[in-house]
């Protein structure tokens, strides 16, 4: 049986009180309640204090460059498919730097989970505006408060066509494992944008600021499979924040397409150079 | 017969390339040496393309500027190129569509289009009522082109492969009753061994799948597509796993994310796509993940000529990324070379667990050798340190970053019951995780970069020529054929010259080099790039000065007669 002791890691450098702790007691509650040994799970993460949290528990590891985890945990689930791949960044890693992969990751439907710690400003840089700052927020880079857009990446996956989307709250942990649970059950991609108190640079987004404003989905008649009605719902951003699963769609993970991993994992298969010798008759 | 070229020419989108390689096999298929080059241009239509083809019944190194019989499918091209033919050099066109009135010797009309109409209904026959003509001009045996055409175009249908067929037939026996004059020989197929004809990328694709690569990721870019589209092909029949990227950033991480999780992985790419790549190629050398990148050359900066050749890559990929770490890179002589050489690439790669970087070219990449069937049995998988899930879960503490002897640490793969691998692109322990220790830093890095020590013993350059000869040509790479025919042509003329040449450049050989150039007078430097790159590494890493310098940077392939001219003007004198 799998427990909590199992996944201990060791100590951890991020400031007292951070949200991302909330974040690695539900990621370790989650596998543990799904029977998940440390050793069947691979965590790709990227950089900044999100992509550190793999370091903090005990699963396989690899922490690759800012911006890049999910071509890194494709390729990992493709070449071995068995493996329980997360991808675990912030919102600079995966929304700025990384915006382009999440695209097509998206597009590939491929069982990687993707837990997004959202902040809402640069941690490791010291207090720049992040992709999802909200505006007029005064920064380090944007003293005159952020004029772009926030991105929304709720919003961003459904337009893509994601097949699950998720929000939860690091301050609320029985909900994040909720939703990490369900990304784990779900056949494919699966994001969850996790809201995550930075303690020391965003006095905007705090603790107390998220708990005033979030709401469950679910707890209403709220349908999870209706696209049109999710979209409408990802709009809902200030007074009222709507966490959970906005929405969730069964179709083939990218894994289960292609015709070499049909059964057995790539990384079982054995290196056959003879085989092909028949192709130079192609040549003759 | 010396040897015979010929060369097709026209605009993009009139089927040079199919033409090219139909003659081009055609003629392997007769036993005979076979060299084929493309020359086109950065469009899908128009502009002017050129497909030239090398026959000999003595091997063929490389291409030539020579034209025996040129056909012309539009009257651009018989105005470029009637300089090249040779004395008894022979144009065969279409006059009635390329409205050329003029009718030399040199010159011989057949009705491409009319013919194509009459015999197989349609004119995009047309080509192949040429390839008929080209054939029936140098009297090979019309059965040899009948059974290629069948073979190519019956994937297509079985009235398609005919009307092929017809057509060629047409255009063969119009020849045969209208032709009046001469051609420089006669082309018969010969007794030996039949050859493959194969070009560069199908040559490594090939090679990177017999030697075990798994995953490819790419994102298309020439000259480098090749590879990707072939692995492609042959992904549902070989159990391959071929993604094609959203970017060269993805496909890099990708190859890395493979080949961490344990199969064999590789991406292709040109300069361009390589450049986007750097940040991840430092990060398999930080977490010293195994990946294969192949790197077709064309000329840069940017965008540069992205359909012409050049050899500008060789300091970028020396230095590639931030930070000091070791790598390999090898860089085939052609397509025979790059099969081979794929395999050690691959072994290297997991031996040493490092980036491997194959440098190619456009030219080496696009064009077609005739070579010995490739022989399976020399394919040696080497994993190094590779442990199975047995062996990991012996280990008590594994950590994936062990300090060694050698510098490389065993390695297991995530998934192993009881093993847990921990790898981290920021400075780590020997369990993979972060750390600020100056102790640990250090000997982190003696571990990166020495870890290869040793390896130079396995990139020994070529030595060609006579042993004594004063002059030395020195070169890398595809301009291996160039070089090698100018030697003996030299040799021939009286002239003493040898060759030492390199498929494999890092870790740079030194002692080999400054034995190899032992007693030399003439050092000379044969490469396509303005700069001459590898006769600055070669001054850096041995101290040895070139005399010489034989350079060429118009996109244009080196060949044995631009090494030799260059010779007789600047070296000699």
């Amino acid at each position: 049986m799998v427990t909590l002791k199992d996944y201990q890691g060791g100590e951890t450098a991020w400031c007292p009180g951070c949200g991302n702790f909330g974040i690695l007691t539900a990621v370790k509650k989650a596998l543990v309640e799904l029977e998940i040994s440390p050793h069947e799970v691979l965590m790709v993460s990227g950089i900044g204090q999100a992509g550190k949290l793999p370091h903090y528990m005990k699963c396989n590891l690899f922490n690759g460059l800012h911006g890049r985890t999910l071509p890194v945990a494709t390729a990992a689930k493709l070449a071995n498919h068995r493996l329980h791949v997360f991808a675990v960044g912030g919102d600079g890693d995966g929304y700025g730097e990384g915006g382009n992969h999440l695209i097509h990751t998206i597009r590939r439907n491929i069982g990687v989970k993707y837990l997004v710690h959202n902040n809402q400003i640069y941690g490791l840089t010291k207090g720049q505006a992040s992709p999802t700052s909200d505006l007029g927020f005064v920064t380090k880079s944007t003293p005159r408060g952020v004029v772009s857009t926030p991105l929304n990446p709720i919003a961003l996956a459904l337009a893509l066509g994601a097949s699950f989307v998720a929000r939860s709250f690091s301050g609320d942990v029985p909900h994040l494992v909720q939703m990490i649970k369900e990304a784990v059950n779900h056949r494919g991609f699966a994001l969850i944008d996790i809201l995550q108190p930075c303690v020391i640079f965003n006095h905007l987004n705090t603790f107390s600021w998220y708990r005033e404003r979030v709401y469950k989905l679910g707890e209403g008649d709220y349908d999870a499979t209706d696209g049109l009605a999710a979209f409408k719902k990802a709009q809902e951003w200030g007074e009222r924040i709507p966490i959970g699963v906005f929405y969730k769609e069964e179709r083939p993970a990218l894994e289960e397409l292609f015709p070499a991993i049909e059964d057995v994992p790539l990384v079982k298969q054995k290196i056959e150079s003879r085989q092909f010798e028949k192709l130079i008759e192609e040549f003759m | 017969m010396v040897e015979f070229n010929f060369r097709v020419g026209g605009e993009a989108g009139q089927g040079i390339q199919t033409i090219g390689y139909i003659l081009a096999k055609t003629l392997a298929r007769g036993n005979m040496h076979v060299h084929a080059s493309q020359d086109y241009e950065s469009r899908i239509r128009g502009g002017h393309n050129f497909f030239h083809i090398r026959v000999s019944e003595n091997p063929v190194y490389g291409t030539s500027e020579k034209v025996d019989l040129l056909i012309a499918l539009n009257r651009e091209t018989v105005d470029l190129h009637t300089k090249a033919l040779t004395e008894k050099g022979v144009a065969v066109f279409d006059g009635e569509k390329t409205k050329i009135e003029k009718r030399d010797p040199s010159q011989f009309d057949v009705p491409f289009e009319r013919l194509a109409v009459e015999t197989s209904g349609n004119k995009i026959f047309a080509n192949t009522v040429a390839t008929g003509a080209a054939l029936s001009l140098v009297k090979y045996d019309f059965d040899i082109l009948s059974e290629v055409l069948t073979e190519i175009f019956r994937a297509k249908s079985k009235q398609v492969a005919e009307d092929n067929v017809k057509a060629a037939e047409a255009g063969y026996r119009y020849t045969e009753e209208n032709f009046k004059g001469e051609v420089a020989c006669e082309l018969k197929p010969v007794e030996g061994p039949r050859r493959i004809l194969i070009n560069g990328n199908e040559a490594v694709a090939l090679g990177a799948m017999a030697a075990g690569c798994k995953f490819m990721s790419g994102y298309p870019m020439t000259p480098s597509t090749g590879i990707l589209q072939y692995m492609m092909n042959k992904s549902s029949d070989f159990n391959l796993v071929v993604e094609q990227a959203e970017d060269e950033i993805a496909a890099l991480n990708m190859a890395i994310g493979a080949s961490f999780t344990g199969v064999r992985a590789m991406t292709a790419t040109s300069g361009g796509g390589f450049s986007l790549m750097v940040e991840a190629f430092s990060l398999a050398g930080m977490t010293e993940t195994p990946v294969v990148v192949v790197l077709g050359q064309r000329p840069g900066p940017s965008t540069g000529f992205p359909t012409r050749t050049e050899q500008g890559e060789l300091e970028f990929v020396i230095h590639t990324s931030h930070g000091e770490f070791a790598r390999a890179i090898l860089a085939p002589r052609d397509a025979e070379d790059a099969f081979y050489l794929m395999n050690k690439a691959f072994n290297i790669a997991e031996r040493y667990q490092i980036p491997v970087v194959v440098l190619t070219d456009e030219y080496l990449a696009d064009s077609y050798w005739t070579v010995d069937r490739f022989d399976f049995s020399k394919i040696v998988i080497d994993r190094g340190e590779l442990l199975s899930e047995e062996e990991a879960s012996k280990i008590k503490d594994y950590v994936r970053h062990k300090f060694t002897e050698s510098g490389v640490s065993p390695r297991a793969l995530p998934g192993y019951p009881g093993v847990l691998v921990v790898t981290d692109s920021d400075e780590h322990t020997e369990d993979g995780h972060i750390t600020e220790s100056a102790e640990i830093r250090v000997k982190m890095v003696q571990k990166r970069v020495w870890k290869t020590k040793g390896l130079e013993k396995e990139m020994v350059p070529l030595s060609y020529g006579p042993e004594k000869a004063g002059t030395v040509f020195l070169g890398w790479g595809s301009t291996y054929g160039a070089i090698r025919e100018a030697v003996d042509l030299l040799n021939e003329e009286g002239f003493e010259v040898r060759m030492l040449h390199f498929n494999a450049l890092w870790p740079f050989p030194t002692d080999a080099v400054i034995d190899a150039l032992k007693g030399s007078e003439k050092r000379v430097m044969i490469e396509s790039n303005a700069t001459s790159q590898l006769a600055r590494v070669l001054r850096a890493e041995t101290g040895i000065q070139m005399t010489n310098k034989i350079l060429r940077y118009d996109g244009r392939p080196i060949t044995s007669n631009y090494i030799i001219q260059a010779f007789k003007m600047e070296v000699r004198a």
